[in-house]
C-alpha cells in the first residue's frame, strides 16, 4: 500500500517580519518552532525552537553560520551548535534537533508540518 | 680497498643506533648485524602501545630496506653460538662464520626471572619482545586476575598493558616496601601506590613470592608470609639480567653480578671488542635506560672510527607517564640533609608529590621527585644539569602560586645556555633545535623532531622543544599566526586595523571583503566588538543585531529559563533614594527579583523579552541608563566612599570613580573591564583586583593595572604612583586602548600582560613613556569616543526596526513565552531548573 505524505503548509510570518541573517519563534498551538532567513546564503531553515541541551526556548534567538558548507544555529545559553539541514548537534552530545521545511509564496513564509 | 669488518652482535635500539652512527661517519667498514629476533631492531620503549593500538610497522627505528641501502648485512633470527677471540671470528647458529676486526656487543638484556617453584607453569610470562607480548596477547583472553612480579618501571608498563588487554583485575607484587624503589621515595611512592589504586590497580607492596601453585597452568601465587593471591596470568618483571654469555664463555672480563666491563671508550678486556647498552657494565653500573645507551653506541662508534669521545656517568633523570600517572625523577632524588636541604610538596586529594633537593646555601638544585603532575620536569631537569641560579623561594617552581617558569613565551628557556640537553634521549640540544628553526627553517616541533630527532625518544621534551620553536621563531621575527575561526584566517589585531583601513562598518562587509563562507558564533560576537571599539556606532544597527552575542543583541542578560535580567549603571555606586525608590517599583510592577551585584549595582533578574523596551523606558525617565552588564565592556567602576565621609579618606574616591566611569561607560574590549577607586591605602574598593584599579595617596593618585578576580586571582601591578587625577586619566586611555588593539579574544587584561613580551616594564614604556608614540592618538580616539557616547537602550526603545526584535513570537506579538516556569523562594521568584530529560 501506497501512503502520500500530506503536509500541512503554515503560514508563519511575512518576509519582512524575519530577521535577516537570523532567527524568529513561530506559534503552532502549543508548539514552538523557530524560523531563520539565512539571507547571506539565500535560504531558509525551520527547526524546533528548543534547545536539547538544557531544554531552553532558545534557538530563534541563536545565532547563525556555517562549518564548511553546512549551515548551522548556536543556542545562546551554551553554545551548542546544531546542523539547520539535518538538525544533527555538531559540537556532540546532544540529540539532534526537529527540521521543517520552509517555502516562500506570495510574500509570505510557511512551515511545512507533518499530518 | 680492503674494507675493516664490524661485526654488531645484537640488533636492539642500541645495536641499531650504533650502525646509524658509524654509516653516518664513514663508509669504509663492512658492516655485518646478527638479530636473535626474527624482526629487526623496534622501539622497545613504546612496547606496551604495541598491546593498545600499534602495529609492528609503527614500532620499527626504520624502514625495511634501511639495511640494504647503507650496504650493511643483516642476519635476523639467527642468534651468534660463539666467539672466537684468537682467530676473531664469530659463528652463527644458521652456521655463518665471520672474521672480525672489530666486534660489537649490543646483546641487552633478558628478563631476571627468580628461582620460584612453580616458575615453568603455563600462564607465566616475561615481558621483553614483541613475542612476548603476542604470548600474552593470546593467553590473556580467558584471564580474570592478571599479576604482575615486580613494581619497578617495567613491572607497571606490564601492569599497564594487562589493563590495556581488558583483564578485568590487575594486580602489582612488589619485594621492596614500597613501588619504583630505585626512582623515588617513600612519599612519591605513596602518593603513586594512592593513584595506581584508583585507576582500579592492586598493589601488594613487601611481599615475596614463594610458590606458583596450579595444575599445569598457574592458579595462584603464595608469599613467603604464607598469603596467597589468586592469579590465571603472571608477568615477571622482577629485573633484568645482562647477556653476557657470549663475552664470559670467550673470556672477557664480565662483572661479579653479570655485565660486560667496559671503560670510558666501551671497548671490553679485549681492546677489539666493545659492548654498549643494557649489556654493558660501566663503573659497576648497567644503565638500564635507553638514552645513556644510545650514547654509548655514539661513543663505541666514535672509538672505532678513531675520534676521542668518551662516556661519563650518566644522567640517570627519567619522566614517565605509568598506567596514567606521570613519575619523574631527575639529578640527584633522594640526596638529604646534611648534604641538601629537601621541600616537599604533598597533596594527598589531587595526589601530588613533588620533592626538590636544594644545596644548603639555597642557590641550586640538586635533584627530586615528581609524582602526579611531572609538568615542571623539563626546566627543573635543566636547572639542575645547567646549574642555573634559584630564585629566592625555590618551592614556587613547584608550588604554581606564579605563572609557570618557561611560559610559552620562552623566558625561563632564553636563560640556558646552546649546549643544554634539551632531549636526552637523542642528545640533542637547545642550540641544535634553535638552529634548526633559524637555518633549516623548521616551524614546528614535528619538523624540528624530523631535522633533528628531538622528541623522537620518550617524548617527554615535546612541550619545551615546541617552546624553543615558538622563541627562536620570535627571535627572527617569525610571525606566529593565531587565526581567528575557518572564516578568517587573521589574527584579532590584523582584523582591527583591516576593518580601520577600508572602513568597514558592519559584519556582513566584513565577511565579504576580509572572510570566507557564512561565519559562525566565534568570528560574529568578534568582529561586532572590534566594529564596536573603531566605529562607536549603535550596535543593533546596520544589520550587525545578528552577528552580536545574544546578551548584546537584546541588551540584556540572558538567565536560566530564557528571561533576562536588567542592570541600570549606577556610576561609582552611588544613588539617590529617588532612584531607589524606582528600581523598587519597576521590579514590582513587572514581577523581578533583585539582587545587589558584586559591582555595586542592583540587578533585576526575570524580565519577559517582551518587557525588556518597557522596563528600560521606566528607568530611562528616571535618569538611568544602560549599566552594560550584558557587554565585553567597562561595568562598574566600585568605590569606598572616600573623603566625603570617611576619616580616613584621602580624596574624593566616589566622585573620581563617577568621572571614570562616565568617561569609559560603553567602550567595547576584547573582554569585560572591571575598575575601582579606593579613598585611601585601606582599599575598601579592592582595586587591586581590577582591570585598573585607582587608590588614593597622600600626593595624588596610584594607578594599578591588570588585576583580575575570577578563578585565577591575581593581583594589579603598579603603573604608575602620585600621579594627578588628568595624568591618570590619560593613562587610563591609553592602557584602554592599548589593551582593546592588540589582546587576543576573550583575554582579560591580566592575561594580556601575562604573555606580554617584557611585561609590567614594557607596558608602563608604552603607557606612561609614549614609547610606541600612539599616546595623543589613542586619547584623541577615546576623547571622541566619550563624547559621542549614547545609551543603547534609549537607542533601542526609540528605533521601531530595533523595538520590534523584542517580541518572543514573530506570529503572535506581546504574547510571552509560555514556557517560562518561576518558583517562589524568601519571598522572592526564581528560574526554574534545568529541565533535563
Amino acid at each position: 500500500m501506497e501512503t502520500i505524505a500530506t503536509t500541512e503548509w503554515l503560514a508563519a510570518c511575512r518576509v519582512e517580519d524575519a530577521v535577516k541573517n537570523g532567527g524568529v519563534c513561530v506559534r503552532h498551538g502549543n508548539e514552538q518552532i523557530a524560523l531563520f532567513y539565512f539571507t547571506r546564503r539565500n535560504e531558509w531553515y525551520a527547526t524546533q525552537n528548543e534547545c536539547p541541551h538544557r531544554r531552553q526556548m532558545a534557538l530563534s534567538r541563536g545565532m547563525l553560520g556555517s562549518v564548511g558548507e553546512e549551515p548551522k544555529i548556536a543556542c545562546p545559553f551554551h553554545k551548542k551548535t546544531f546542523s539547520l539541514s539535518s538538525g544533527e548537534c555538531l559540537s556532540g552530545g546532544e540529540c539532534a534537533i526537529k527540521t521543517y521545511p520552509v517555502k516562500v509564496e506570495n510574500g509570505l513564509v510557511y512551515i511545512g508540518l507533518d499530518d | 680497498m680492503d674494507k675493516k669488518t664490524i661485526v654488531v652482535i645484537g640488533n636492539g635500539m642500541v645495536g641499531h643506533r650504533f650502525c646509524e652512527k658509524i654509516v653516518g661517519k664513514t663508509d669504509k667498514f663492512n658492516i655485518m648485524v646478527f638479530g636473535d629476533e626474527p624482526r629487526r631492531a623496534y622501539d622497545r620503549v613504546h612496547l606496551s602501545d604495541y598491546v593498545k593500538k600499534k602495529d609492528v610497522d609503527d614500532l620499527y627505528l626504520c624502514k625495511s630496506d634501511w639495511y640494504v641501502r647503507q650496504n650493511i648485512k643483516l642476519y635476523l633470527n639467527d642468534p651468534v653460538k660463539s666467539i672466537n677471540r684468537t682467530t676473531k671470528t664469530i659463528q652463527s647458529s644458521n652456521g655463518v662464520v665471520i672474521e672480525y676486526d672489530f666486534l660489537v656487543l649490543a646483546t641487552g638484556s633478558k628478563a631476571f626471572v627468580p628461582n620460584i617453584p612453580g616458575v615453568e607453569k603455563e600462564g607465566v610470562f616475561v615481558y621483553r619482545t614483541i613475542e612476548d607480548l603476542d604470548l600474552i596477547k593470546s593467553y590473556s583472553v580467558s584471564v580474570h586476575q592478571g599479576v604482575v612480579l615486580g613494581g619497578g618501571l617495567l613491572g607497571l608498563e606490564a601492569a599497564k598493558a594487562m589493563m590495556d588487554l581488558g583483564i578485568p583485575s590487575v594486580a602489582v607484587i612488589e619485594a621492596a616496601p614500597r613501588l619504583m624503589p630505585r626512582q623515588i621515595d617513600r612519599g612519591g611512592s605513596e602518593i603513586l601506590r594512592r593513584r595506581l589504586e584508583q585507576f582500579g590497580l592492586s598493589v601488594y607492596a613487601d611481599r615475596r613470592a614463594y610458590r606458583i601453585e596450579g595444575d599445569g597452568s598457574i592458579r595462584e601465587l603464595r608469599f613467603d608470609d604464607g598469603s596467597v593471591i589468586k592469579a590465571d596470568m603472571l608477568i615477571i618483571s622482577a629485573g633484568i639480567c645482562p647477556r653476557d654469555e657470549l663475552a664470559r664463555e670467550c673470556g672477557i672480563d664480565v662483572g661479579e653480578r653479570g655485565g660486560i666491563v667496559v671503560d670510558e671508550y666501551m671497548q671490553t678486556s679485549d681492546p677489539s671488542v666493545f659492548a654498549i647498552g643494557e649489556c654493558a657494565l660501566f663503573e659497576d653500573t648497567i644503565y638500564g635506560l635507553v638514552a645513556p645507551g644510545y650514547e654509548m653506541a655514539d661513543v663505541a662508534a666514535a672509538r672505532i672510527c678513531e675520534e676521542g669521545k668518551i662516556f661519563r656517568r650518566f644522567d640517570m633523570s627519567t619522566r614517565l607517564k605509568l598506567v596514567g600517572v606521570e613519575v619523574a625523577s631527575f639529578g640527584d632524588p633522594f640526596m638529604e640533609a646534611p648534604y641538601a636541604r629537601t621541600i616537599v610538596f604533598e597533596d594527598k586529594n589531587d595526589g601530588i608529590y613533588k620533592r626538590l633537593n636544594v644545596s644548603n646555601d639555597g642557590k641550586y638544585l640538586l635533584g627530586g621527585i615528581l609524582v602526579g603532575d611531572a609538568r615542571d620536569y623539563n626546566l627543573l631537569l635543566q636547572t639542575v644539569n645547567n646549574r642555573l641560579e634559584l630564585p629566592d623561594s625555590p618551592g614556587d617552581l613547584i608550588m604554581h602560586t606564579k605563572e609557570p617558569i618557561g611560559t610559552a613565551d620562552g623566558a625561563g628557556l632564553s636563560a640556558l645556555p646552546d649546549n643544554a640537553l634539551i632531549c636526552s634521549c637523542e642528545g640533542v640540544t637547545k642550540g641544535e633545535i634553535c638552529r634548526a628553526v633559524m637555518e633549516a627553517g623548521c616551524e614546528n616541533a614535528d619538523s624540528v623532531r624530523q631535522c633533528t630527532k628531538a622528541g623522537s625518544g620518550c617524548g617527554g621534551c615535546i612541550p619545551m622543544v615546541k617552546d624553543l620553536v615558538v622563541a627562536a621563531m620570535k627571535q627572527q621575527g617569525k610571525y606566529i599566526r593565531n587565526v581567528v575561526c575557518e572564516h578568517f584566517s587573521l589574527s584579532r589585531q590584523e582584523l582591527y586595523d583591516l576593518i580601520k583601513i577600508h572602513r568597514l562598518e558592519s559584519y556582513n562587509e566584513v565577511l565579504d571583503a576580509l572572510g570566507q563562507g557564512d561565519g559562525c558564533e566565534v568570528c560574529k560576537p568578534l568582529i561586532s566588538s572590534l566594529l564596536a571599539s573603531i566605529w562607536n556606532d549603535m550596535i543593533l544597527r546596520k544589520g550587525n543585531d545578528t552577528a552580536q552575542d545574544s546578551n548584546d543583541r537584546f541588551l540584556a542578560n540572558i538567565q536560566k529559563g530564557g528571561t533576562y535580567s536588567v542592570v541600570p549603571r549606577i556610576p561609582g555606586g552611588e544613588i539617590t533614594p529617588d532612584r531607589l525608590v524606582v528600581i523598587g517599583e519597576v521590579a514590582k510592577k513587572y514581577g523581578l527579583y533583585t539582587k545587589i551585584t558584586g559591582a555595586q549595582r542592583i540587578d533585576m533578574f526575570g524580565a519577559y523579552l517582551d518587557d525588556l523596551p518597557l522596563i528600560w523606558e521606566e528607568l530611562i525617565a528616571a535618569g538611568f541608563e544602560s549599566g552594560h552588564a550584558y557587554g565585553k565592556a567597562l561595568r562598574t567602576v566600585k568605590s569606598c566612599v572616600g573623603s566625603t565621609w570617611c576619616r580616613f579618606g584621602l580624596h574624593d574616591s566616589v566622585s573620581f570613580a563617577i568621572q571614570i566611569e562616565e568617561r569609559y561607560r560603553g567602550l567595547r574590549a576584547p573582554h569585560k573591564i572591571k575598575s575601582a577607586v579606593s579613598g585611601c591605602i585601606r582599599e575598601c574598593a579592592e582595586a587591586q583586583s581590577k582591570d585598573f584599579g585607582i587608590i588614593a595617596t597622600e600626593k595624588g593618585w596610584n594607578l594599578y593595572v591588570c588585576g583580575n578576580g575570577g578563578s585565577k586571582p591575581q593581583h594589579a601591578l603598579l603603573l604608575a604612583a602620585d600621579v594627578d587625577s588628568e595624568t591618570c586619566i590619560r593613562y587610563i586611555d591609553r592602557f584602554l586602548m592599548f589593551y582593546i588593539r592588540t589582546a587576543d579574544p576573550l583575554t582579560r587584561t591580566a592575561t594580556w600582560l601575562n604573555k606580554m613580551e617584557g611585561g609590567i616594564e614594557y607596558l608602563r614604556n608604552v603607557v606612561v613613556n609614549d614609547s610606541l608614540g600612539m599616546a595623543a592618538q589613542w586619547e584623541a580616539e577615546m576623547e571622541d569616543r566619550a563624547r559621542d557616547y549614547r545609551c543603547e537602550w534609549k537607542a533601542a526603545v526609540e528605533d521601531p526596526e530595533i523595538r520590534k526584535r523584542f517580541s518572543h513570537f514573530v506570529n503572535a506579538p506581546g504574547e510571552k513565552d509560555p514556557t517560562v516556569k518561576f518558583e517562589e523562594m524568601r519571598g522572592q521568584k526564581r528560574a526554574a531548573d534545568w529541565t533535563l530529560i
